[in-house]
């Protein structure tokens, strides 16, 4: 019997961000250009298993994914355990950079999802000319709070299962079953109050509507995905951002909030060819 | 609209086993009208339509019937497809203790679902 291995390595990475030293879980596959992808709130990096599966990126692209602190295999760093947790804009551009630094990155290609569709911006504004070129998947400027998310960290509700929850109604109803579950899942292994201290960044500090004109795609190409079915980011919300911006939007039907792992085999009929413009320009 | 929760979230179903302990006064409101679910120990055991004389609940979730109906589609559209996307349009209401709501969230998502299937 043959067991199917795949071509996904995952080690640590012992890397200092402002000065708090971290280790760093990360996966990658694939050589050639750098492609980092950034996980969504309260997740990790295990929703990008099939960019990292898929040979014909992997042939063309160096395919990383890091677990920001507190997240998936990054745990938080030594004696903050018990600290409030709330997502700056700052502090995440600047664990992105940390990475790409510790990594010696020449000019990587950023994809996030999310509130990873969100810091992308952050990097078009404050750092331009240090990426190849960004993905926003599920990107808007902002997104107005439209429920508590103080129910996501309470003693008396299991944040496991009301996060899990949260990230089920977001994904399209035709997306696969199995996939589905298993975004879920990861939501519902998250640690208690990561994903409502990620909303502060996404909901509030990472607020983008008064500085996305200022960002010049001239300098950086920008590439925007959104699936239909999401309510957070809505087609709509990134259709605002795609015209602000003057670049073009792709609105993926049947897809929601977590194209690359609610339906990973539709999702990558949309990213190989974005990826292979990237690679040809 | 909601009849049939005493079947498909009966005593000893997959959706009732989700919720062990749950004892819930639900009232769901389509426009004008009440619908009154009592829950005990995780299973619809009865669905009474109004009006009520003294209605006692824990729990209100109101929407207009076509918000309902378009929820309740075997395949929703984007933005009726769950019952936080008709809180950010703004299309549903929940009033009350939201404590057995959200600590159940998911519970009530599939509760929802047995009625696209069954209707």
């Amino acid at each position: 019997m043959t067991v199917f291995i795949e071509p996904i390595t995952g080690r640590y990475a012992h890397i200092e961000i402002d000065g708090t030293p971290h280790r760093i879980y990360w996966e990658e596959a694939g050589a050639g250009i750098p492609l980092i992808c950034l996980h969504t709130a309260g997740s990790d990096g295990r929703q990008y298993r099939a960019v990292l599966n898929d040979a014909e990126i992997t042939r063309h692209f160096r395919v990383m994914v890091f677990d920001m602190p507190r997240h998936g295999k990054s745990s938080p760093p030594a004696g903050t355990v018990d600290e409030d947790y709330a997502l700056t804009s700052d502090a995440y551009v600047a664990q992105i950079l940390a990475f790409c630094d510790a990594m010696e990155l020449a000019a990587p290609v950023v994809m996030g999802c999310s509130i990873g569709g969100r810091i992308v911006l952050h990097l078009a504004l404050r750092h331009p000319d240090r990426f190849r070129a960004l993905i926003g998947l599920q990107s808007s400027a902002r997104v107005a709070p439209y429920y508590d998310t103080s129910w996501l960290d309470r003693a008396d509700v299991h944040g496991g299962r009301i996060c899990g929850a949260i990230a089920y109604g977001l994904m399209a109803p035709q997306s696969p079953e199995a996939d589905r579950d298993e975004t879920r899942w990861h939501y519902m292994q998250g640690g208690p109050g990561v994903f409502k201290g990620d909303m502060w960044f996404y909901k509030v500090d990472g607020d983008m509507t008064d500085k996305v004109a200022q960002i010049d795609p001239g300098r950086v190409p920008i590439h925007l995905l959104t699936g239909e079915y999401d309510y957070s980011c809505t087609p709509a919300d990134s259709a605002v951002l795609a015209r602000t911006l003057g670049v073009d939007l792709t609105v993926m039907p049947e897809m929601g909030h977590f194209p690359m792992s609610e339906n990973p085999k539709m999702f990558l009929e949309y990213l190989r060819p974005v990826l292979a413009g990237i690679r040809s320009a | 609209m909601f009849q049939t929760l005493t079947h498909t979230v009966a005593p000893g179903s997959p959706v009732a086993a989700m919720a062990p302990g749950l004892d819930w006064q639900l009232v769901l409101r389509t426009g004008p009208e009440d619908h009154a679910v009592t829950i005990r120990d995780g299973a619809v055991m009865q669905v009474t339509q109004g009006p009520f004389v003294m209605p006692s609940w824990h729990t209100r979730i109101s929407a207009s019937v076509e918000e309902w109906r378009a929820f309740l589609v075997p395949v929703p559209k984007p933005g009726h497809h769950d019952i936080i996307a008709l809180l950010r349009r703004g299309a549903v209401q929940f009033d009350g203790d939201l404590h057995p709501l959200m600590a159940h969230l998911m519970y009530v998502k599939r509760m929802f679902e047995t009625l696209r299937v069954a209707e």
